[in-house]
């Protein structure tokens, strides 16, 4: 038995510790957004953030995990009430087969966690490990944009209510 | 035979119901000959109800027999029947191919589904909403005329209200499409020519179950298949004893060369797949082509030549000629998520969620694996990664339905590895075009001459023999004998015929019926090679003719949407005769109409070249697209944008890879594609509405302007023209070095 944190909640995990984290998600805890697309780590469709680091979990094994706190797309915020960097991919509708964009959005999470503000370079350089074959990029890049935008409003607003 | 249908009020006061009323329009056309087809697939799929159903409590379901693939046309379908029903966009749902639900529409394919299901929803909408008035006018003994629809129901003249719902009954929707519908006009749309979100995107980035791969259905477990190492291999032996012993191992599946594994949970899966792989004995034989060869295995390997085009009889009538070869390797689908499918038998039918683009067609040929009745098996379309054609989805289907009849009750799940589908799927063809033309004394070209050698565009199941599974049984398979894909859509003589006005023109088809490397129908198929020599070679022409290569086009185009796309790309990018682009940048455009016959798309754009190294960067594109009555215009912006990206990537990239036996371009390393670095600054889009004309489809006629554009861009950068796609930093280096 592991026990790793996810979203937020403690699972104990009967995997064999060389398991793959990507199957854990899956499989283990039934969550959907991390995506199998190579398991070479090449393509980023698994992405999840483990301690505030974008990490490619197709090649990060269990036995690493043991108290370290993992978040998946489904831990930033839901359908009805989706998260910033969620309601900017639908906003911008930055998805064609949609099948890289939780990876791409568990990245820009990470990004916007330590730089509020990115350039346009400093995005496209932190996706270089995403691959996106519909040819969304522009799209992609727009929205990281919007949900830096979205981010900043928020706190923005948290800030103000806190002062209140 | 084109009018408005009119309910036939008598038939209807008489209260003999729709189902009626509709056969004696039937036979009102029937006395005429021959009877009119109604449009888009209802030509094939005639029941109102194969399109449209609406429940006695008001419920809308709209059927299409496509999938989605990422396209957006879920999303557009249900625009188009939420306008013509009157209804809002959010108060209908779409239901896409089911072999027991949908109608058969083949394959999603070809820029069809606009086309095919739009217009077959579109007018099975439209001529619901006519019979729904047709039933209120029943009921209150008043003409059609009295009677208007809004938001679902009904409206007669002194406000009564009838729902939807409510009019509905019995099989009043089970009625024949009648030849032609009273559609809206366009001036009156509400909901269509809106951008409109795509309702698959929120589940999609917030870990919605919204793919084949998020299955789990109770008891499921996971196989993998161990692929021979190259095509052809033999399986000469296979100790499987240590396999069924590892953890997990639920089922070790063998079947001549085809071999599989099974476990309870993942992981075991991956890891009895590597010890199966490693049991597993081959024996192999060479019998791949020349990779660096393709112009001399391709115009050598036997072939069938067809003139597919003449148009005056001088082929010399210029006075200066060009020539030129242009080369398309082998290219991958390259789909983000190996494919994948889940079967289970249950009660003697095999039932396959599989992300094909033909669940029909699949269904035929797994049935036909299994040598079991079609109707005992059923293919459910789940949405995959994108797949840009004919990827290892089939195969994967076939694979799941293989091993699950081994396993009766047992739902199984099969995952294909990132290096099965870099190796197994098959290609978009490899392919040589060349071109010779002339130039008259006005710098017009006086002749043209076009030969394009190609393997067929589809290998597509239908047949068993598609399927690798198939193949690879101990009692296998052939693969069919490979076909032309017939004009005027054409598969390897996809848009090889000029859509130019030249006054001597020939075209001819060299048919290669041996496939050396497994290949089938990938995006544009013929088109992108094709349209990428054609605008190559336009603007060699214009460069041999002084004149600019947008005012070239036009001279010898009389398409007057072809024109105004043509105009509206170069307007929209600052095109200017003989401008010059700033040090080491370029300036391209292109143009082309899919298959002649569909969407019209130009493209300008810019590139910029580092002399240093080769590299080539699209720094922006500008294009215009004419596809008809837009409904989505985001979705169509959203088709165009990728088809730039996607075909800059083949462009300037991708190349399949491999030794006398093996492929070697197996993963993201070996096949490296397009990443962030090199996407483009800006990508504009401008969209030529045509209100009330057919729709064209939008999926695939960007894909060779993209490519001629920005080979034209870095022939206008370095002065060198590159012909052998793709066109690589290596390829331009040594062009600018020479």
């Amino acid at each position: 038995m592991t026990t790793v944190k996810v979203n937020g909640r403690d699972h104990q995990v009967d995997a064999e510790p060389d398991t793959p984290l990507l199957y854990v998600l899956r499989d283990d805890l039934g969550l959907n957004a991390a995506k199998f697309g190579c398991g070479l780590g090449q393509c980023g469709s698994c992405t999840v953030i483990v301690d505030g680091n974008a990490v490619l979990s197709c090649v990060t094994p269990l036995l690493l995990l043991e108290g370290k706190q993992v978040t998946t797309l489904e831990g930033l915020g839901t359908i009805e009430t989706p998260a910033p960097v969620q309601r900017a991919f639908i906003e911008e509708q930055a998805a064609q087969c949609g099948y890289c964009i939780a990876g791409m959005m568990m990245r820009t999470q990470a990004l916007l966690q330590r730089n509020a503000k990115p350039t346009d370079d400093e995005i496209r350089a932190e996706l270089a490990p995403h691959l996106c074959r519909c040819g969304t990029h522009m799209r992609i890049l727009r929205a990281v944009h919007r949900a830096a935008h979205l981010m900043q409003t928020a706190d923005a607003s948290t800030d103000q209510r806190s002062a209140q | 035979m084109n009018g408005p249908v009119t309910i036939d009020r008598r038939r209807v006061l008489a209260g003999s119901g729709a189902l009626i009323v509709s056969f004696s329009l039937g036979n009102a056309f029937a006395q005429d000959q021959p009877v009119p087809k109604p449009p888009g697939s209802l030509a094939t799929t005639p029941f109102l109800d194969s399109w449209i159903r609406i429940d006695a409590d008001g419920t809308i379901t709209a059927f299409t027999g496509k999938a989605e693939l990422g396209q957006g046309f879920k999303t557009a379908f249900q625009q188009i029947a939420a306008e013509e029903l009157d209804v809002p966009f959010a108060s209908l749902k779409v239901v896409t191919a089911d072999t027991s639900r949908t109608a058969n529409e083949g394959y999603t394919s070809g820029s069809h589904s606009m086309q095919d299901s739009g217009t077959a929803i579109q007018n099975a909408a439209a001529q619901v909403r006519a019979l729904l008035i047709a039933e209120a006018a029943r009921r209150l003994n008043l003409p059609a005329e009295n009677f208007r629809t809004d938001n679902g129901a009904v409206i007669a003249a002194d406000g009564q209200r009838f729902a939807y719902g409510d009019l509905v009954a019995g099989d009043m929707l089970h009625a024949q499409a009648q030849p032609a519908s009273k559609l809206k006009d366009p001036a009156t749309f509400k909901v269509m020519g809106q951008p409109t979100p795509r309702v698959d995107i929120p589940a999609k980035v917030t870990g919605g179950a919204a793919y084949v791969q998020d299955m789990r259905l109770p008891g499921m477990v996971h196989a993998r298949v161990v692929r021979p190492p190259s095509y052809g291999a033999q399986l000469t032996a296979c100790d499987t004893s240590a396999v069924e012993k590892l953890s997990g191992v639920v089922k070790v599946v063998r079947n001549g060369n085809f071999l599989a594994v099974v476990t309870k949970r993942e992981f075991q899966a991956i890891k009895a797949m590597a010890a199966l792989s490693d049991a597993a004995k081959w024996r192999e034989t060479p019998s791949l082509p020349k990779q660096d060869d393709l112009v001399g295995v391709l115009t050598s390997l036997p072939s069938q030549d067809k003139t597919i085009f003449q148009a005056g009889n001088r082929l010399s009538a210029g006075q200066k000629t060009i020539e030129a070869t242009y080369t398309r390797p082998y290219q991958s689908h390259g789909s983000i998520g190996p494919s994948c499918a889940v079967a289970q038998m249950t009660d003697g039918t095999m039932t396959v969620w599989t992300h094909t683009q033909g669940v029909y067609p699949d269904r035929q040929a797994i049935s036909e694996m299994l040598r079991v009745p079609q109707a005992s098996v059923r293919c459910i379309h789940v949405e995959g990664s994108g797949c840009y054609g004919h990827n290892g989805a089939d195969d994967a289907a076939a694979d799941a339905a293989l091993i699950a009849r081994e396993l009766p009750g047992v739902p199984v799940r099969v995952q294909w590895t990132r290096e099965q589908e870099h190796a197994w799927e098959p290609y978009g063809p490899a392919m040589v075009t060349r071109l010779k033309a002339s130039l008259d004394d006005n710098g017009a070209i006086a002749d043209w001459h076009f030969e394009v050698w190609s393997n067929t565009h589809s290998m597509r199941p239908g047949g068993a023999g598609a399927m690798l599974a198939a193949q690879h049984m101990a009692q296998p398979f052939a693969p069919p004998p490979p076909k032309p894909l017939p004009l005027p859509e054409g598969g390897g003589d996809r848009n090889a015929i000029p859509i130019y006005e030249f006054p001597n023109a020939q075209v001819v088809h060299h048919f290669i019926p041996d496939m050396p490397v497994r290949i089938s129908a990938m995006r544009a198929l013929g088109a992108y090679h094709n349209v990428f020599s054609i605008e190559s070679f336009m603007d060699e022409l214009a460069r041999a003719a002084g004149a600019d290569p947008v005012e070239f086009r036009l001279k010898h185009l009389e398409d007057p949407r072809g024109r105004d796309v043509i105009e509206k790309a170069a307007q929209g990018f600052g095109w200017v005769k003989g401008q010059k682009a700033p040090p080491d940048r370029g300036y391209g455009f292109a143009f082309a109409r899919y298959k002649n016959l569909a969407a019209y798309c130009a493209i300008a754009c810019e590139v910029e070249v580092n002399r240093e190294t080769g590299r080539p960067r699209l720094v922006r594109a500008v294009a215009a697209v004419d596809s008809g009555q837009v409904v989505n215009p985001d979705g169509l912006t959203n088709q165009i944008e990728g088809a730039i990206v996607q075909s800059m990537s083949w462009t300037l990239y991708e190349a399949v890879t491999f030794d006398d036996t093996r492929i070697t371009s197996i993963d993201w390393q070996t096949y490296p594609i397009l990443r962030f670095d090199a996407v483009p600054d800006s990508i504009i889009v401008h969209i030529i509405n045509r209100p009330g004309k057919p729709f064209l489809g939008s999926g695939e006629t960007g894909q060779g302007p993209a490519a001629a554009s920005i080979a034209n861009a870095i022939a206008n950068a370095t002065g060198k023209r590159l012909r052998d796609l793709p066109l690589t930093r290596k390829k331009i280096k040594d062009a600018i070095d020479a």
